[in-house]
């Protein structure tokens, strides 16, 4: 199969990941998922039956029914309608959060594991006094000092993983920084910026990817207890995490209030970390067949 | 000297960790012309790979240091030269072979694209010039130019070599500096290798400085031969001097070890001995503990630098005496 088009370009490599990923089932599905998600994120006033805030007063706690398909909560407002907006929240909240800290979480990591040494050390007694504080604690302290609200939320959760991803980036590259490979780049003189993100990173991301996919998941429930305690997203704009914390206290007489935004967070946990393993294989040209 | 290349003066360099110094490299001198090839024999951790990444200046400070010296390439001083200047130089006029071609290529980047990435580094041209010039590179070293964008995994050991190679001299060198290009490979792939080095050498007229362990290589390839032992040049000169006239003890002993054809032999015959530590290197000459001929002298005034006939160096006090 020739691997280059007559113009002299390599076929784009974006089409073969693509491909590669399409032949894994499972991970297809998560992307399935996540695409459905993303849908009724983006179109959730035109698909669900009522508005997020829609209070009905003389239908509270119903069993789900024709009219409310999955019930309602104490203020009559209609589950379905709030679990379909309350994607828009979680998504971005999940996303946004592991974004901002897998972002900085690599920048730190690979200056430390690739410069070594001082650099490193540095880097690392930072990080390591930053991890000493629990990290939901420390989430805590950075929303409620920002204030209350979704953004603040998310900056807060962003920062305080911060570094679980430098450690696993930092261990990774110090595997592949020795590898001859790299000592070529240097030779071809290749500068660091060059070297870090065209040689080191590519070779040292696998175990990030999986990381990233599982902390989607953590961050949405991280942001729950935010929630829960007032500084995340407020009511009665509706969120997962929050709905799920609100319905903890009916949980024994409606079990429906937790169970249906805890299935959506768990299907959307699984998916992404579904999708994140399938990407992990489909980005590594050596698993080819 | 018109002529010449490379020209290595009185290189001196040490490794510092946290309390011993070794002396990898203990003043080395040089030359190469153009067109030339110089083997660098010796036997592992005799500083041989460290001579060759200093004139790259890739050495990795720390815990290298380089202690004095002066490297000459085309009449500047390499060592003097401004991070600018050398990065014009390193991979475009000098460029570097390393030992293993299982590990010195990026795994997850195509072959195409390590190629170009190479020659887009050193001159301004698009990114499909690099790649049709990539091409062109693959099929000089006998890679079909279909297999472009084909991984590092999906190649033999000695294609791997082949790409090594096609990447070291994509911008045609003026010197390419081969660490054991050879060694991770089955002898019949190292014939093949070594002849292509030879083709590509002659049609580009790159001089080149091969370190090796293997003494057959160094006829089969080289013009000149240094003999490097625990970090100094033991003995200097064209292969003929070295192979025929073979004037160090050291030298004498690394033939004596090969196994001979025409004769049966049940036991190979070593250098006794290894070479010393080298952060304690002994005073006087450093072959003392092992050489059959030493005497009193050596041992208290050190080794003498003799020329044995024009170009050809040793560096033994007893040399044209006894062997």
């Amino acid at each position: 199969m020739p691997a280059i088009s007559k113009n002299g370009r390599a076929k784009s490599q974006t089409m073969e990941v693509i491909k590669r990923l399409s032949k894994n089932k499972l991970a297809l599905s998560g992307l399935i998922i996540i695409l459905l998600l993303t849908l009724l994120a983006v179109f959730a006033p035109l698909i669900a039956p009522y508005g997020y805030a829609e209070q009905n007063l003389n239908a509270v706690y119903l069993s789900p029914c024709k009219e409310h398909l999955l019930g309602t909560d104490r203020l009559g407002r209609d589950i379905l309608s709030r679990l379909i907006f309350g994607t828009r929240q979680s998504l971005r909240i999940g996303v946004l959060s592991v974004a901002i800290a897998a972002v900085l979480g690599t920048i730190l990591g690979s200056i430390a594991g690739f410069y070594g040494g001082r650099t490193d050390n540095i880097i690392m007694r930072i990080l390591d006094i930053y991890q000493s504080i629990p990290g939901m604690l420390l989430s805590i302290a950075l929303a409620a000092s920002l204030g209350p609200g979704v953004n603040n939320a998310i900056i807060a959760i962003g920062i305080s993983t911060i570094p679980s991803y430098s450690r696993i980036i930092r261990a990774s590259i110090m595997t592949v920084r020795d590898k001859e490979y790299i000592e070529a780049a240097i030779a071809i003189n290749a500068n660091d910026f060059r070297i870090i993100t065209r040689h080191v990173l590519p070779n040292a991301f696998a175990p990030l990817i999986v990381e990233i996919t599982m902390n989607i998941g953590n961050s949405i429930l991280a942001a729950a207890t935010l929630s829960f305690i007032g500084l995340g997203a407020q009511p009665p704009s509706p969120e997962w995490g929050a709905m799920l914390s609100e319905g903890k206290n009916f949980m024994r007489d409606y079990g429906y209030l937790v169970i249906y935004p805890g299935v959506c967070i768990m299907a959307s946990v699984l998916s992404f970390n579904l999708l994140g393993d399938g990407l992990r294989d489909a980005l590594d040209p050596r698993l080819k067949n | 000297m018109e002529n010449n290349l490379l020209k290595v003066n009185d290189l001196i360099i040490e490794y510092h960790s946290d309390k011993k110094i070794v002396q990898a490299v203990n003043g080395v001198n040089l030359e190469l012309n153009k067109g030339e090839t110089l083997g660098l024999v010796g036997e592992t951790g005799a500083g041989k790979t460290t001579i060759a990444k200093a004139i790259l200046r890739i050495l990795p400070d720390p815990p290298a240091k380089i202690k004095q010296g002066k490297i000459f390439f085309e009449g500047t001083d390499l060592l003097e030269l401004s991070e600018k200047k050398m990065s014009h130089i390193k991979g475009n006029e000098i460029s570097m072979i390393f030992q293993d071609p299982m590990t010195a290529l990026n795994p997850i980047m195509s072959i195409g694209k390590q190629i170009a990435e190479t020659i887009r580094l050193h001159e301004k041209i698009s990114k499909a010039r690099a790649n049709i010039e990539a091409i062109k590179m693959l099929e000089l070293v006998g890679i079909p130019g279909e297999r472009f964008g084909e991984y590092p995994h999906q190649f033999s050991g000695g294609m791997k070599q082949r790409v090594v190679i096609a990447m070291a001299l994509a911008c045609k060198p003026k010197l390419l500096l081969a660490d054991e290009p050879t060694t991770a490979l089955d002898v019949t792939i190292q014939a093949q290798v070594l002849e292509l080095m030879n083709k590509l050498k002659k049609e580009l007229n790159t001089s080149v400085l091969l370190i090796t362990h293997d003494l057959g290589i160094v006829a089969e390839m080289c013009d000149k031969v240094a003999v490097i032992y625990a970090g100094e040049v033991v003995e200097s000169g064209s292969a003929i001097d070295i192979f025929d006239n073979t004037a160090h003890p050291y030298t004498k002993g690394l033939f004596d070890s090969l196994p001979k054809l025409d004769s049966m032999e049940s036991r190979l015959k070593p250098i006794k001995g290894m070479m010393p530590d080298p952060t304690e290197l002994p005073s006087g000459c450093k072959f003392y503990d092992r050489c059959p001929y030493a005497v009193e002298d050596c041992k208290s005034l050190g080794a003498e630098k003799k020329e044995m006939g024009s170009g050809h160096y040793v560096l033994c006090r007893r040399a044209g005496e006894v062997c």
